[in-house]
Parts: C-alpha cells; structure tokens; sequence
C-alpha cells in the first residue's frame, strides 16, 4: 500500500484515492492550434522516476492534490493542494 | 537442431533423451546487423522470425536485457481472442487468430493453443444489448465467431458459476467467442526464438541497451552492455519501457503511459474449467482460465496508479479475489500459489501502434495494453513488414503514432483518452 500525506486530513492509504493522471499538463486555451490540444490531450512524457500526478482524495475529503511520486520505487517526495487559494481559504498547510 | 516429430518423440523416448540438441544459439554479438530489434519479449522475437521467413532478411539480431520471456511473455494470462469491433482491429486481430490455428504446425513446437471459447457474462439488460452490438457487428464484418447465449445455454456448459438467487450480479447470458482460448506463453516465446535461430537470427540475452546512437534523422547503432553494435534498422519491441527508449533515441513524449498489470495462479486442481470466463461489471473485472496443469490462472484491473515497478499491489490483490468468489464461489477454499505483476504499455485509446517513426529508419512496436499477447503473430507479421518495406501495410494504416492527428481514435472501450482505463 502507498501512504499518501493528504495535506487536508492527514496519512492515508492510497487505496482511498483516485489516480488522475500526468499532473504536469496544462490544457491549452480553447481557440489554440490545433497541434497544442493534441499534444495536450495525447503526448505524454511517461517518466521513469519523479514525476508530478494528480490524485483525488476520493474516498476522503474529495479534494485533488498534486503527488510527486518515483514511479519505479512509488516513493512519495511532496503533496500539495492542486488548488491552492482552496488550501488557503480552508486553512490547510500547502 | 533436432526437429520435433512423432518419430523422434518416439525414438528419443527409447533411446534415453540423449539425442535432443540444444534449441537455439548462444551467440556473440557481431558488429553490425541489417536489423536489430530490441526486445525479446513475444513481439520482438515474432518481428525476427518473420523479416528472415517472410521478407528473407536473415542478418538480423535480437537484443534481450534479462532473459527472454522475462517480461510481459511470460507474464500475461494468455488469453487469445478477436472480439473487436473497430475498424482496422477487426482485420488485424482476426488475422492473428488465424496465424495461431497454424502457428504449432508453422513453428515446429507445440505452443498449445486450445480454442476453448471465451465466455463473456452478461449481467443486466444493458449489457445483453451492447453485447449483441458488438457480436453483430462482429459477423456483419466477417467474424462469423460471435454468439450471444441464453442463461439456460450458459447453465449447460459452465454449470458451476453463481447462478444463486443471492448473487451479487445475477448472470443473464453470455457474449460467447468459440474460436478464442488459451497458449502456453513461455512456449510461444521459445518457439519462436527456435524458428528464428534457425533462420539464422542472433538471439542475444543479458544484453541491455542503454543508448540510441543517431546521425542527424537516422539511427546508426547501439550503445549496449554487450559493446556497440551498429544498425541498419532498428525495431522496438520493449513494451513497458517504450519510453525509456524513445528518451534514448533523443526524442520525448508518446501517446502512452506504463502501468502495471497483475496476474495470478492457484493450486494445480483437477479439470475444473473448460473456458475463458470473463467477468465485467461497474468496476469489477475478472477473467479465469485454467491451464494444463490444473492451476487457475487470473487477473482483473491493473493497479490505477503509473508505474515502472514489475510489483503489484494488495488492494487489486482484494478486488480480484472477492471477484472470483462472486463468480465461481466454489474457488473458496483454493490456495493461492503465486501472483506477480508487469509494466504494461497503455496507449491512449486501448490500440497499438505498429508505426514509422520522426527518425528514418527507426520503427515502433508498443501500446499493447493487457492484449498484445494474442496480438503476437500478427504484430509480427506486420510489424517485419513495416520494417522490410518501409510503409505500413494497409491493415495497421492506421496504427500509426499519428493517427490522433488525423482524429481517428481506435477506443473499443470508448473510455476516452486516459491509458489506465483501457484494460
Ligand atoms: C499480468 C498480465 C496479463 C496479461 N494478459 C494478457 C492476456 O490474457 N492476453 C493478451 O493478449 N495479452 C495479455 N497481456 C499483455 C501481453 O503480455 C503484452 O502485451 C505482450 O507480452 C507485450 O509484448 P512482448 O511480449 O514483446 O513484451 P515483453 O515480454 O515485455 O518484452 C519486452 C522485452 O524488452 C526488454 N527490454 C526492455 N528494455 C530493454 C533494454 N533497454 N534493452 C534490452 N531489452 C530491453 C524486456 O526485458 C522485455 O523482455 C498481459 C500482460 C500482463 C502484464
Ligand atoms: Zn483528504
């Protein structure tokens, strides 16, 4: 099992989050080329090593976090709110 | 190499075992190959058989960083079928079923492949109609395998699933696909590194490739543990580490994440199962088989999380068994001999890709999901093509990296544009 430090309630298993995905993409605006939402949507870099992913804490406090994560060891290095004005505004450590 | 025959089954068996040579090569790496494939996984050892068979390129080396059926090959719950409904899928894998039916006879080894059906169960109405979709359109495309059964018919040839009025999911039918069934993986891998030896094919082990060496837009050799080795082409066949090798090729980013997948096998029991079994259900996903020496071997979802870790986790380990017990709860008091786990190479929309690359005379075998082991004589086939020829052969036209360009997505599921749902 991988212990997630929710920022909101604390330690957790992983097995009461969702995984989102590739936390480093960032949609482009909506009337960009065609080519950038393809990259966007599409291309991703599959790092062997740390990488930064987007989790939901499903089964928690429902909020999303940015994980950075070794995805060959599944080490965890940091945790922070993917929106953090939201953190601020609920006072949770960021 | 002493061919396999009744005869020499027989001969042997009087004369002691004594007369059996060994069933491929040892070789040294030579300094340059007109091909070389990197991998010697069940794709990769497929590619090399079929450029010496088909296209008679026979300077051809394999290169395997561990052993080969080490990863995926000999990992995976063999299943094989050709249940696709897209487009392109449909030729492609229909054309693999048919490589299996001949691929003992054409291999000179017994891959034992048993066409034992695969039984999809269907648990609501929803699912007997988007069931019935698929399988017709199945036989209105040419895949005449498809039939949909009847609770009464199923009860008939798996009498012992749960069919209690206090099933979870009550089973209503089932998807049944007749020509589908199971190999021996490991069989496979080393009936087709034999044939390639044969044809004189380098199959080359404990050698790791750890560069990719370019001249402007074309590749020129290899950086290995085993020393350099120069290239005329070069085929990847790595499956999980795809993208490790595209980094070293000097090029990032593909439509394809690494997740792992795990598989499990229990006990040897006597004959218990005579099908594929396939359990799908709101998040539940299970499939059962039972191999010739009596284990049941399984798997349901891969771990939802990316990674390059061969190691699975423990709450999939839960979801698989509480799975099998709602399905065939007689599997209650079996113990489990072993689980394990692989680095699957997940692709955008659930299809692979058999493609040209931005660098001339680098070619791309990957995104197979959980399903490239059925896929294993047609990727070959196609994918020797490819590399003989340079242009893809009109089946896997759209298989290549660049076909989300054009807006084609080949989504069986239609689970959309994130890898970890496309099991
Ligand atoms: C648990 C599990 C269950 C599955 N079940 C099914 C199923 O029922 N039906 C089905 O059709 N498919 C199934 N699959 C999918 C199938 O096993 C794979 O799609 C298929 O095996 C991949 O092709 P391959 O055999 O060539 O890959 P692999 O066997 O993984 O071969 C790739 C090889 O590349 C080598 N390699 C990697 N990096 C390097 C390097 N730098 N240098 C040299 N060599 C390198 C690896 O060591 C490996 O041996 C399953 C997969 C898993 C993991
Ligand atoms: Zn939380």
């Amino acid at each position: 099992m991988i212990r997630i430090p929710c920022p909101f309630c604390g330690t957790r298993d992983h097995s009461e989050f969702a995984h989102g995905g590739d936390g480093s993409v960032t949609y482009p605006n909506l009337d960009a080329p065609m080519q950038d939402w393809h990259d966007a949507v599409f291309q991703r870099e599959n790092i062997c090593g740390v990488q930064v992913e987007t989790w939901q804490h499903v089964n928690g406090c429902r909020m999303w976090i940015l994980v950075e994560r070794d995805t060959m060891t599944h080490e965890i290095h940091s945790v922070r709110p993917a929106h953090a004005g939201m953190a601020k505004a609920l006072g949770a450590a960021s | 190499m002493t061919r396999f025959s009744a005869w020499n089954v027989f001969w042997q068996g009087i004369s002691g075992q004594e007369g059996w040579t060994r069933q491929w090569r040892d070789p040294e790496p030579k300094p340059h190959y007109d091909v070389v494939v990197v991998g010697g996984g069940l794709h990769g050892l497929a590619t090399a058989y079929y450029l010496a068979k088909n296209h008679g390129v026979r300077n051809v080396a394999v290169l395997e960083k561990g052993w080969i059926g080490g990863g995926n090959a000999g990992r995976n719950t063999t299943i094989v079928r050709s249940n696709y409904t897209q487009p392109g899928n449909r030729e492609f894998y229909e054309d693999s079923l048919k490589l299996w039916e001949e691929l003992s006879h054409d291999l000179n080894y017994n891959v034992m492949f048993s066409q034992r059906s695969h039984i999809t169960l269907l648990h609501s109405p929803g699912a007997v109609d988007a069931a019935s979709r698929n399988y017709n359109t199945m036989r209105l495309t040419g895949n005449s395998d498809a039939e949909i059964w009847s609770l009464g018919q199923l009860k008939e040839a798996v009498p012992h699933l749960n069919y209690g009025a206090d099933a979870r999911f009550p089973i209503m039918g089932a998807a049944v696909h007749k020509r589908a069934g199971t190999a021996r993986h490991d069989a496979v891998v080393w009936g087709y590194a034999r044939a390639a030896d044969q044809l004189g094919v380098d199959i080359i082990q404990n050698c790791e490739v750890t560069g990719i060496l370019r001249e402007g837009g074309k590749v020129t050799g290899l950086e290995t543990s085993r020393g350099k080795i120069s290239a005329g082409k070069l085929g990847l066949a790595v499956a999980g580490n795809t993208s490790r090798l595209w980094n070293m090729a000097g090029m990032s980013h593909l439509p394809i994440e690494s997740h792992k997948l795990q598989a499990f096998v229990s006990e040897p029991l006597k004959p218990l199962l005579d099908q594929v079994v396939v359990f799908g259900m709101g998040g539940a996903h299970f499939y059962i088989s039972q191999s010739d020496k009596g284990g049941m071997v399984f798997g349901g979802d891969l771990d939802w999380y990316k990674s390059y870790a061969q190691k699975g986790n423990l709450p999939i380990v839960q979801d698989v068994a509480e799975a099998a017990m709602s399905v065939l709860p007689c599997l209650g008091r079996v113990r489990l001999l072993r689980h394990w786990s692989g680095v699957v190479d997940m692709s955008m929309d659930g299809t692979h890709f058999i493609s040209k690359t931005p660098l001339d005379n680098l070619y791309l075998n990957a995104g197979w999901n959980y399903g490239g082991f059925k896929a294993t004589p047609a990727a070959g086939t196609y994918f020797a093509d490819l590399i003989a020829n340079d242009r893809p052969h009109q089946v896997i036209a759209n298989h290549d990296l660049r076909r989300f360009e054009r807006g084609i997505q080949l989504d069986e599921r239609g689970a959309g544009p994130d890898p970890k749902l496309h099991g």
